[in-house]
């Protein structure tokens, strides 16, 4: 989607977004890490959440899918207040893939992506043809049918990760909220699972993700959410958002923005202490 | 009957009437077998005794086609004591397989939990403390109610004193272990402090025995463990996406902290009848989900394996306990034999993994 588009689908976003969060505040234990934070997620595309470590990212992202209630404000998920919606409701509208998942000892991948089913099932259907075929879909998508029989404990971290997607993808939801699907993955594989969630906004998906790659985040997404110590520093496409300041007031961080040449977006070249003499020059050169 | 998966990627189900379930070969097979296998141990631990029975006749006999001699035997002296041992292994089996799957922890059994240890210190409570006018007055149902009330007690003890935003395995049962040593020290204060023949009696009861079951207490034991297991049934639907902790069940619409309270709760009262019902019997609770999760190769502890495996084991060690030697032993010791073992197998297991 290009800049205009958004720019045309911003003032009717509130009525068509599923899913918002309205002046919420939440933390653990008393202890607020988020303040009164508002945010709408855009229908139909790829939303990235970027900040720093800790700076509450699965806090919001665990506040949007219900897993934490906020103690001020509320989260709207089609029109309704989430807190009063049933865990099974919002299991089958909204899929969750959180940040360090583990798995019991022996489990096969087939198995747990089947879990994934669960919202569906109830005590006497607990699976039927139509959950076969969903489980079958969803090992193919994420490349991971081949090892279906083996245990999850004895795969590689990548592997692993693409399982844990896939059963999120079991699920059948058309809204996902990963938190850093990337971990674990080379850079080859993580543009493959990213290419993924690509296809699955391609097809419909709503998807709100956690990246620590921000070249990835500004590659792939058409809204981004710039976050500082549980708050919104800026949120909008990357073309609009990414700058060398903002990069340097989110994260600290020194780095220069260029074209990126296979994608026309904003391209991060970090430039770090080591490098700091050249860049230095040559970014006052591009400045001057 | 069953309608396969196109491709062999996904497991099978199978359909009954309209309930459907994942079909599970190997486990359907395996609890099978451990159903005959318990029923096996259970006909020969009904014929053994002063008064052998051949295995056929008991087997008869329980069919309701016996002599009437032998039906006198079985029926009115050792049925009781055969029944005991199945309600005292499945309850123990299911409470450990329920408290192993949500602390994710195989050591988290209610033994090891201080639950088998606060029903113990109750109970002895009952017996020494309030004398044995109290003892006398209530009769033994009140000693079970006491059994049953310590165990509960102590459940939620250890439950609120290990809870911080959610249950930890490790704490949990670091927790578990503090209370359940507390416990004995109650135990053997109150047995240090006691009159000689109420201390006797605890004694026998402490170390966990099948001797001497009459019917009442076997008939109280099989409701109240029916009655849980009814509630464990419906509730173990959502034990499943349990396994994979807190923020992946939610994701998956199981409400995780009611699941939990409700499974909890029935794992400590099933501990508590089991206790009530037969003493402490150590070990069959930590023991028996092992090896039913090694049997039937899943991931978590099986409930039904479990609480056959349970059965097998505690009937079968008693079958042992009143055998082997020439002196007939409290069922306790055999079970504390086996299980003190698997114990250290299970720490030498965890540790090596973690180095
Ligand atoms: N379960 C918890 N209990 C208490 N505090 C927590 C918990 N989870 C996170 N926090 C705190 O909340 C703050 C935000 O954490 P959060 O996990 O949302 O950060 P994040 O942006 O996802 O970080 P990361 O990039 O490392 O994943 C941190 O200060 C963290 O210490
Ligand atoms: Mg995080």
């Amino acid at each position: 989607m290009a800049v205009q588009d958004i720019a045309k689908v911003e003032p009717e976003l509130k009525d068509v977004s599923r899913l918002a969060a309205r002046g919420v505040t939440v933390g653990y234990g008393g202890r607020a890490v988020i303040d009164d934070l508002d945010v709408v997620i855009p229908p139909g595309v790829i939303t990235t959440i970027i900040g720093p470590n800790g700076c509450g990212k699965s806090t919001l992202l665990r506040t949007l899918s219900r897993l934490l209630k906020p103690t001020k404000g509320t989260v709207v998920l089609d029109g309704e207040d989430i807190v009063k919606l049933k865990t099974k409701t919002v299991a089958k509208k909204l899929g969750l893939l959180p940040q360090a998942p583990v798995a019991p000892e022996g489990l096969t991948v087939a198995d747990l992506v089947a879990r994934g089913r669960h919202p569906h099932q109830t005590w006497l259907q607990q699976w039927s043809s139509d959950d076969a075929a969903v489980v079958e879909r969803a090992l193919a998508m994420t490349g991971v049918s081949d090892l279906a029989d083996r245990p999850v404990d004895a795969l590689s971290g990548g592997q692993r990760q693409r399982v844990w997607i896939s059963m999120t993808l079991a699920q059948g939801t058309d809204l996902l909220l990963l938190d850093e699907p990337t971990t674990y993955l080379d850079l080859a594989h993580a543009i493959d699972v990213i290419d993924l969630v690509d296809d699955l906004h391609e097809s419909g998906c709503t998807v709100v993700m956690v990246l620590h790659d921000l070249n990835l985040a500004t590659r792939y997404s058409d809204n981004l959410i710039v976050m500082r110590a549980g708050s919104i520093l800026a949120q909008g496409h990357p073309r609009d958002v990414i700058t060398a300041e903002l990069l340097h007031e989110a994260f600290g961080l020194r780095a220069r923005v260029i074209d990126d040449p296979v994608s026309g977006r904003p391209l991060i070249v970090p430039i770090g202490r080591t490098h700091s003499e050249n860049s230095e020059n040559s970014d006052q050169q591009n400045l001057g | 009957m069953s309608e396969t998966a196109a491709k062999r990627t996904a497991a099978p189900g199978v359909r009954l009437g309209f309930a459907s379930f994942v079909w599970r070969p190997w486990m359907v097979s395996v609890t099978l077998l451990l159903a005959a296998a318990t029923f096996l141990v259970f006909c020969l631990s009904i014929g053994v005794g002063d008064f052998p029975i051949g295995l056929p006749q008991v087997v008869a006999t329980i069919f309701g086609r016996g002599e009437r001699v032998d039906e006198f035997v079985i029926m009115d002296l050792r049925m009781p004591r055969a029944l005991a041992g199945l309600i005292v292994g499945i309850a123990l089996g299911v409470s450990g397989a329920i408290t192993q799957s949500i602390a994710r922890n195989p050591l988290a059994s209610p033994d090891i939990l201080g639950i088998t240890g606060g029903a113990s210190a109750m109970a002895v409570f009952l017996v020494t403390v309030s004398g044995g006018v109290a003892a006398a007055i209530v009769g033994s149902v009140g000693l079970s109610a006491a059994a049953l009330a310590g165990g509960l007690g102590t459940g939620l003890l250890v439950y609120f004193l290990a809870w911080r935003r959610g249950i930890e395995g490790l704490r949990l049962i670091l927790i578990g272990v503090s209370v359940s040593a507390v416990m004995e020290a109650i135990t053997v204060w109150l047995l240090v402090t006691a009159d000689i023949r109420d201390v006797a009696r605890s004694q026998a009861w402490l170390i966990g025995s099948l001797d001497n079951r009459s019917w009442g207490e076997v008939w109280t034991a099989l409701w109240c463990t029916l009655a849980l297991m009814a509630i464990v049934a419906y509730a173990a639907f959502h034990l499943g996406p349990m396994h994979f902790g807190d923020e992946v069940a939610a994701g998956l619409g199981v409400p995780y902290a009611r699941v939990r309270a409700v499974l909890l709760l029935c794992a400590v009262l099933l501990a508590g009848v089991a206790v009530s019902a037969a003493g402490p019997v150590p070990f069959v609770a930590l023991v028996a989900p092992q090896v039913a999760l090694r049997l039937t190769r899943c991931p978590a502890p099986p409930l039904v394996a479990s609480g056959l495996v349970g059965a097998l084991l505690l009937i079968g060690a008693d079958l042992v306990a009143r055998t082997a030697l020439p002196i007939s032993l409290p069922v306790g010791v055999v079970t504390a034999a086996i299980g003190g073992p698997f114990l250290v197998y299970l720490l030498v297991r965890a540790n090596l993994k973690k180095s």
